[in-house]
C-alpha cells in the first residue's frame, strides 16, 4: 500500500522544502548562472575590469586544438575506466554472488576503496607508480620496462586510469551485488536445466536481467569520470606530462585557476553543464521505461 | 521416456541435517509418481536432487538406466516446472519455449515447429509474442510447462506448479496436468503437499514424512490400506478417526468405554494398538451396535459431519445428508469389520 500524506495548505509543504531549495539556490543554481555569466565576459589578468562579449569565449574555445585534444583525452579516459570497472566489478559480484567460504569479508574488502578520498587515492597510486622510489616502478623495471609516468604521457594516462576504475569499483560492485541477488535463484536453475553452461547462461539470462542495474551504472560512471576523477588527477599528474591527462574538467580548473583566463573556463563549465544535463535527462527517460522488460 | 530408479539416496546438508534418509523406490517408464507430505519432509529436496540441482549425498540416482549423480542438470534430459514458473521475464513466451531447444542447437525450423505444436496443445498460440508479466497466473502456468513439453525430455519434474493459482484454477490444471499426462505418456515426477492433488493425479503415491518414505502404492492402496498412522491420517479428508484400544480377544478390540468387532488376524491378544475408521465408513443405523452423543454438526452439502465421541475420544461421522436428523443430539451406528484399521501403538506401522 502506497502511503500519501496530503496536506491541507500550502504553507506547511512550502516550509518543508525550502532547506533543500536553498542549498540547491545558493550551491548550485547560483555557481552555475554565475558560471554562465562569466562565460559571456572577459576580465584582465588582474580582476579589475569586465568587458562583455557575448559568445566571443566559445568561439574561441573552439578554434582551439587544445580543447578538442583535450576533448579526445576525456573520450579515452572515460571510456576506459567506464568500461574497466564496470567489467571488473561485474566480474568481482558475480564470483562473490556464489557461496564462497569468507564471501562476507571478501564483500567487506572489496567496498573499502570508495571509502577513500579521491587525491588520497591519487597518491596512493602515485607513490606506488613513482619512477624512481616506487614498489610498482621499481618491479617493472627490474623486469624491463621503462616507466616513467612523470615524461611519458601515455603511462601517465594509463596510471589515472588505473587509479579512477580502482576507486569506482566498489561503488559498482555494490550495485551490481545488489541486482545479482536480486535475479531469483529459480530463473538460473531452470535455464540449468534448460540446458545453458554457466558462460551461456550468464550472457543471456544474467546480464539481461541486470541491464537496468548496467545502464544506471554507465551513466553514474561517465559522470563520475566527468567530473569527479579532478582529485586524482590533480594529485598524479597534474594534467601532465605536457596535458597528456587534461581532461575537460581538469582543463576548467587548470585555464581558470592556473592560467586566469575565467571566461574562457566559464565557457568550458557551461558546456560541460550541458554535457550532464543531456545525460541525466536521457538516464531519466530510459530508467523510467526501465530497460529491456 | 524412462524409468527412474531411486536406490539408497540420502542428503545431509553441512551442518548435519539429514533431509533426506535411505529412500528407495522406482518409477516405471510412463508412469506419473507423486511425491506428497507435508512441508519440510524432503520431498522438494528429493525431486531437486532429481534435477541434478542438489548433490546427493549417499546412493544412487538412475534415469533410463543411466547413473545421473555426477550429470549435469542439462544432461540429464529432464524438464521441470517450479512453483513460481521461473520465466525468462526479458523473453517473449515463443524464446521462452525456444530458449531450451537453442540451447541444444536445434534447428529453427524444429524449433518453431515444436513451439506450435505446444502452445496448440496448451492453448497458448495467441500469447506467443507477449511478455510474462502481461500473462495471468494460469497462462504462465501453461507456459511453464509449455517450455517443459517442447524439450520433449524424458522426465517431467513438477514441483508445487499448481500452489501459486486460486482454487479453481488449481482444479482446472490439475486436470489439464492429468490429460497431458494421458497423451504424451512421459515420465512424471511431481511434488505436493495437496493430498487431493496427490490422489488425482497419480498412478503412484509416495507418502514421505521427516526424510522417509510412509509408504509407497496406488492412491487407492494408500487410501484404503494405509501402511502407517502417519500416513492414515495424511491421506483422506476429513482425516481418518483413531482411537486408542486394546486386543481383548481374538476378533475384539477394548476401547475405553466400549469394544468393537474387527478382524485382528494375527495380533497378539493384549497387544495396545490404535484403531483407524474413517469417518464415511461409519454405517448409521438406528438398530446400530454403538450409540454416542453429537457435539456439533458441520454441513458441507453433499454430505454432513457429526462430531461426537466414541472410546473416549473425538470421533467424527460423515454421513449423506438423508441419513440422519441434523439436529439429532445421539446417533446409533455399526462399524463394518473391513472399515476397521488396526496400528501397533508403539510403532504406529499397520498390523490389522
Amino acid at each position: 500500500m502506497e502511503k500519501r500524506t496530503v496536506f491541507a495548505g500550502y504553507s506547511l509543504p512550502a516550509l518543508l522544502l525550502v532547506p533543500q531549495l536553498l542549498i540547491t539556490i545558493v550551491f548550485f543554481y547560483m555557481p552555475a548562472g554565475q558560471a554562465m555569466w562569466q562565460s559571456f565576459q572577459i576580465e584582465d589578468a588582474f580582476g579589475t575590469t569586465t568587458i562583455f562579449v557575448g559568445f566571443e569565449n566559445y568561439r574561441e574555445l573552439f578554434k582551439k586544438p587544445e580543447y578538442y585534444k583535450a576533448m579526445g583525452t576525456t573520450l579515452v579516459f572515460s571510456t576506459a575506466v567506464a568500461f574497466l570497472s564496470l567489467s571488473i566489478s561485474l566480474l568481482l559480484a558475480t564470483m562473490a554472488n556464489k557461496q564462497i567460504r569468507g564471501a562476507t569479508a571478501y564483500k567487506t574488502l572489496l567496498i573499502w576503496p570508495y571509502a577513500v578520498a579521491p587525491a588520497i587515492a591519487g597518491v596512493l597510486w602515485l607513490f606506488m607508480f613513482q619512477p624512481s622510489m616506487g614498489m610498482v616502478s621499481k618491479a617493472l623495471k627490474s623486469a624491463g620496462v621503462d616507466w616513467n609516468p612523470t615524461l611519458n604521457g601515455n603511462h601517465a594516462m594509463l596510471l589515472v586510469i588505473m587509479a579512477a576504475t580502482w576507486k569506482q569499483i566498489s561503488y559498482n560492485f555494490l550495485f551490481f551485488l545488489a541486482g545479482l541477488q536480486s535475479i531469483p535463484h529459480s530463473l538460473i536453475e531452470a535455464s540449468a536445466i534448460d540446458g545453458a553452461r554457466p558462460m551461456r547462461r550468464f550472457w543471456t539470462i544474467i546480464f539481461p536481467l541486470l541491464s537496468p542495474t548496467t545502464f544506471f551504472l554507465i551513466v553514474v560512471n561517465i559522470t563520475y569520470v566527468f567530473f569527479d576523477t579532478f582529485g586524482i588527477i590533480d594529485a598524479m599528474t597534474g594534467g601532465g606530462p605536457a596535458k597528456a591527462t587534461e581532461t575537460l574538467v581538469y582543463k576548467v580548473f587548470a585555464d581558470g585557476r592556473l592560467g586566469g583566463d575565467l571566461g574562457g573556463s566559464a565557457a568550458q563549465s557551461v558546456i560541460l553543464m550541458i554535457m550532464v544535463i543531456a545525460m541525466t535527462a536521457f538516464q531519466f527517460k530510459y530508467i523510467e521505461r526501465k530497460v529491456s522488460y | 521416456m524412462a524409468e527412474v530408479t531411486l536406490s539408497n539416496i540420502r542428503k545431509v546438508y553441512p551442518g548435519g541435517v539429514e533431509a533426506v534418509k535411505a529412500i528407495n523406490f522406482a518409477i516405471p517408464d510412463g508412469g506419473f509418481c507423486v511425491l506428497v507430505g507435508p512441508s519440510g519432509c524432503g520431498k522438494s529436496t528429493l525431486l531437486r536432487m532429481l534435477a541434478g540441482l542438489e548433490t546427493i549425498t549417499e546412493g544412487e540416482c538412475r534415469i533410463g538406466g543411466r547413473v545421473v549423480n555426477d550429470v549435469e542438470p542439462a544432461d540429464r534430459d529432464i524438464a521441470m516446472v517450479f512453483q513460481n514458473y521461473a520465466l525468462y521475464p526479458h523473453m517473449s513466451v515463443y524464446n521462452n519455449m525456444a530458449y531450451g531447444l537453442r540451447n541444444r542447437k536445434t534447428p529453427e525450423d524444429e524449433i518453431a515447429r515444436r513451439v506450435a505444436a505446444a502452445a496448440k496443445i496448451l492453448a497458448i498460440e495467441p500469447l506467443l509474442e507477449r511478455k510474462p508479466k502481461a500473462l495471468s497466473g494460469g497462462q504462465r502456468q501453461r507456459v511453464a510447462m509449455g517450455r517443459a513439453i517442447v524439450r520433449q525430455p524424458q522426465v517431467f519434474l513438477f514441483d508445487e506448479p499448481l500452489s501459486n493459482l486460486d482454487a479453481k484454477l488449481r482444479v482446472h490444471m490439475r486436470v489439464e496436468i492429468k490429460k497431458l499426462h494421458n497423451t504424451l505418456k512421459v515420465t512424471s515426477v511431481y511434488v505436493t503437499h495437496d493430498q487431493v492433488e496427490a490422489m488425482t493425479l497419480a498412478d503412484m503415491i509416495v507418502v514421505m514424512s521427516a526424510g522417509k518414505v510412509e509408504q509407497i502404492g496406488t492412491p487407492a492402496d494408500v487410501y484404503s490400506r494405509p501402511e502407517s498412522v502417519f500416513v492414515a491420517t495424511f491421506i483422506g479428508s476429513p482425516a481418518m478417526n483413531l482411537v486408542k484400544g486394546v486386543v481383548s480377544a481374538p476378533g475384539m478390540v477394548q476401547l475405553a468405554d466400549t469394544m468393537v468387532a474387527c478382524s485382528t488376524g494375527s495380533v497378539a491378544t493384549g497387544t495396545a494398538v490404535l484403531v483407524g475408521i474413517r469417518p464415511d465408513e461409519v454405517v448409521l443405523g438406528a438398530a446400530g451396535t454403538h450409540r454416542t452423543a453429537v457435539n456439533f454438526v458441520e454441513e458441507l452439502g453433499p454430505s454432513r459431519l457429526y462430531h461426537s465421541t466414541f472410546g473416549g475420544e473425538d470421533f467424527v461421522i460423515q454421513a449423506p445428508p438423508k441419513s440422519a436428523d441434523p439436529k439429532a443430539e445421539s446417533l446409533a451406528f455399526d462399524i463394518p469389520h473391513h472399515a476397521v484399521h488396526l496400528f501397533d501403538a508403539a510403532s504406529g506401522r499397520r498390523i490389522g
